[in-house]
């Protein structure tokens, strides 16, 4: 579904993304961790066409999207959520869904009847005449993925949705990523909260410095030396 | 809340009926003028609002679009003889053909750029059109012959303004609004949603010319003369477009027409009664308002709306 081949990425000198590979297959949650400034959110922006790569290719469906404007990646079908959340604050959360919803339709009607159905989905339906910005972080968080959803992405990016969240929102959070996926969205996700990205993912992929440090089931990375080594130090490892 | 939404409904044919009816009871041409003027700027305030207030791109220029349209006019008049009617036609479409290239260039920045473009263009033209003296007849001007009567120009602004309210509320209430408005929310997003930012951009942009350019266009007719330091004024066009907006209220549809109310009718008020002190005085009165109702005049309502429901 999407292959990152020797994705490479530099900031003047600093290689935020290093070479790096990894295969998303259709139908899967496939989680990306790494520690902080490991360059996680850079391959978000990679992906989702918001940077330039240095090197490598980004493949999506066989074909190659790297360097491609936002909104053409999102057209071909890859939604995105950000960790640092942007509601469209002067918007309801109706009208913010719908904005989304435009992509694929183009009527005022259907467009709302779209985002009510993804707002349904979602659970966010009873929030959908407030403003954007005065909803709690948690609703912030759910808005960004049903607007991302709302695009009728075949893969959605989900950068840290669970970060900041309440115990009970984390559930709500892990059951609304499994649902997403049995709708046939295949799910990249970043996350720090382990409970989160342990439960639901079917493969892990860690990186630390922009490279990767090792990839395969969560068991498998959890215990893992060199990830330890990267999380908690080389003392714990 | 039945009541009220179908008052909001009615509300804009109810004053258009109105503003209709005023000239059967009131031929007074200094009063007519004022409304005609008053009429002039609640289009141009919509046409800016629709590009600064909801799309989120501010045109420190729209002279630019003003001049050109008042110039396509005067001009066509000037060199072939034709009706400065044709070019009402003509105004709009000259200001949407100048407006490409600036939008192509500029919106694919963000930031300062466009406003900063805009503002240079607005002066280049204003110089071009003082000093290209064979084509544009340079600081003397452009004077016609006045055809029609007071109350037929005011019918004529009536029309103009009610034509870029409704155009630019459909407008508003489409897909295209929906994308102006989220691009000026938060772009990144926007773009992540899917949305051509730039080219959206450029769509706002084309319209709200369009209009500014028709007024322009009229103000020719209706004036029968133009100079270059009037029509691509940076004070009394384009500043003068973004206080309308900023009083009445940027991102709202009545906030354009209250805007004008009080600009045209305070400063000339202001003229009268305070000699040469009325700059100072609207100057001081414009600080005010934007101190304490920064989101615009259509917020005082807003305000005591919220405090019933507390």
């Amino acid at each position: 579904m999407l292959e990152v081949k020797n994705l490479t990425k530099f900031f003047g000198g600093l290689g935020a993304v290093r070479d790096l590979s990894f295969q998303v297959k259709e139908g899967e949650i496939f989680g990306l961790i790494g520690p902080n400034g490991s360059g996680k959110t850079t391959i978000f922006n990679l992906i989702n066409g918001f940077y330039h790569p240095t090197s490598g290719d980004i493949l999506f469906r066989g074909e190659s999207i790297s360097g491609q404007k936002p909104n053409l990646v999102c057209k071909k079908g890859i939604a995105r959520t950000f960790q640092v959340v942007k509601p469209l604050s002067r918007m309801t959360v109706l009208e913010n869904v719908m904005a989304s919803a435009f992509l694929r339709v183009s009527g005022v009607s259907e467009a709302r009847e779209e985002a009510l159905k993804t707002l349904e989905f979602c659970s966010l339906i009873h929030r959908k005449d407030y403003l954007a910005k005065s909803l709690t972080i948690g609703d912030r968080k759910r808005l960004e993925i049903t607007r991302a959803l709302a695009t009728r992405p075949k893969m959605i990016l989900l950068d840290e949705t669970a970060a900041g969240l309440n115990p009970a929102e984390l559930d709500q959070a892990i059951d609304l990523i499994k649902k997403i996926r049995t709708q046939g969205v295949t799910v990249l996700i970043v996350e720090h909260i382990m409970k989160v990205i342990m439960s639901i993912s079917d493969r892990i992929h860690a990186i630390n410095y922009g490279q990767t440090i090792t990839e395969g089931t969560p068991q498998e990375v959890a215990n893992n030396k060199a990830v330890i080594e990267a999380y908690l130090g080389e003392a714990y490892a | 809340m039945e009541n009220r939404r179908r008052l909001k409904e009615f509300l804009p044919w109810i004053i258009l009926v109105l503003l209709a009816l005023i000239p059967l009871v009131q031929r007074n041409p200094y009063i007519l003028h004022m409304l005609i003027m008053v009429l002039i700027w609640a289009s141009l305030g919509q046409s800016w609002n629709l590009l600064g207030g909801y799309t989120g791109q501010v045109s420190f220029g729209h002279a630019t679009f003003y001049g050109l349209g008042a110039y396509a006019a005067g001009l066509l008049y000037f060199h072939k003889e034709i009706s400065t009617w044709y070019g009402m036609l003509l105004g709009p479409i000259v200001a949407m053909i100048f407006a490409v290239p600036i939008g192509l260039i500029c919106f694919r920045l963000r930031g300062a750029y466009f406003a900063l473009a805009m503002l240079a263009l607005a002066e280049v033209l204003r110089l071009v059109a003082t000093n290209w003296i064979s084509f544009t007849n340079g600081s003397v001007g452009i004077l016609i012959v006045p055809v029609v009567s007071k109350v037929l120009y005011y019918y004529m602004a009536l029309g103009l303004a009610a034509i870029s309210f409704y155009v630019i509320h459909r407008v508003l209430h489409s897909k295209w609004g929906f994308y102006f408005i989220a691009i000026r929310e938060d772009q990144d997003a926007a773009e992540s949603m899917g949305i051509n930012t730039t080219y959206y951009k450029l769509i706002s942009l084309l319209i709200s010319a369009f209009f500014t350019g028709l007024a322009g266009a009229f103000y020719m007719n209706y004036m029968a003369f133009i100079d270059p330091h009037v029509v691509f004024s940076l004070v009394d066009i384009s500043i003068m477009m973004i206080l309308v907006v900023m009083l009445g209220g940027a991102g709202t549809l009545y906030g354009p027409a209250i805007g004008a109310v009080i600009m045209v009718l305070l400063s000339e008020v202001f003229r009268a009664y305070f000699g040469h002190a009325n700059l100072l005085i609207l100057g001081i009165l414009i600080i005010l308002i934007i101190v304490f109702i920064p989101d615009g005049v259509v917020d005082i309502s807003k305000f005591f709306r919220r405090k019933q429901h507390a």
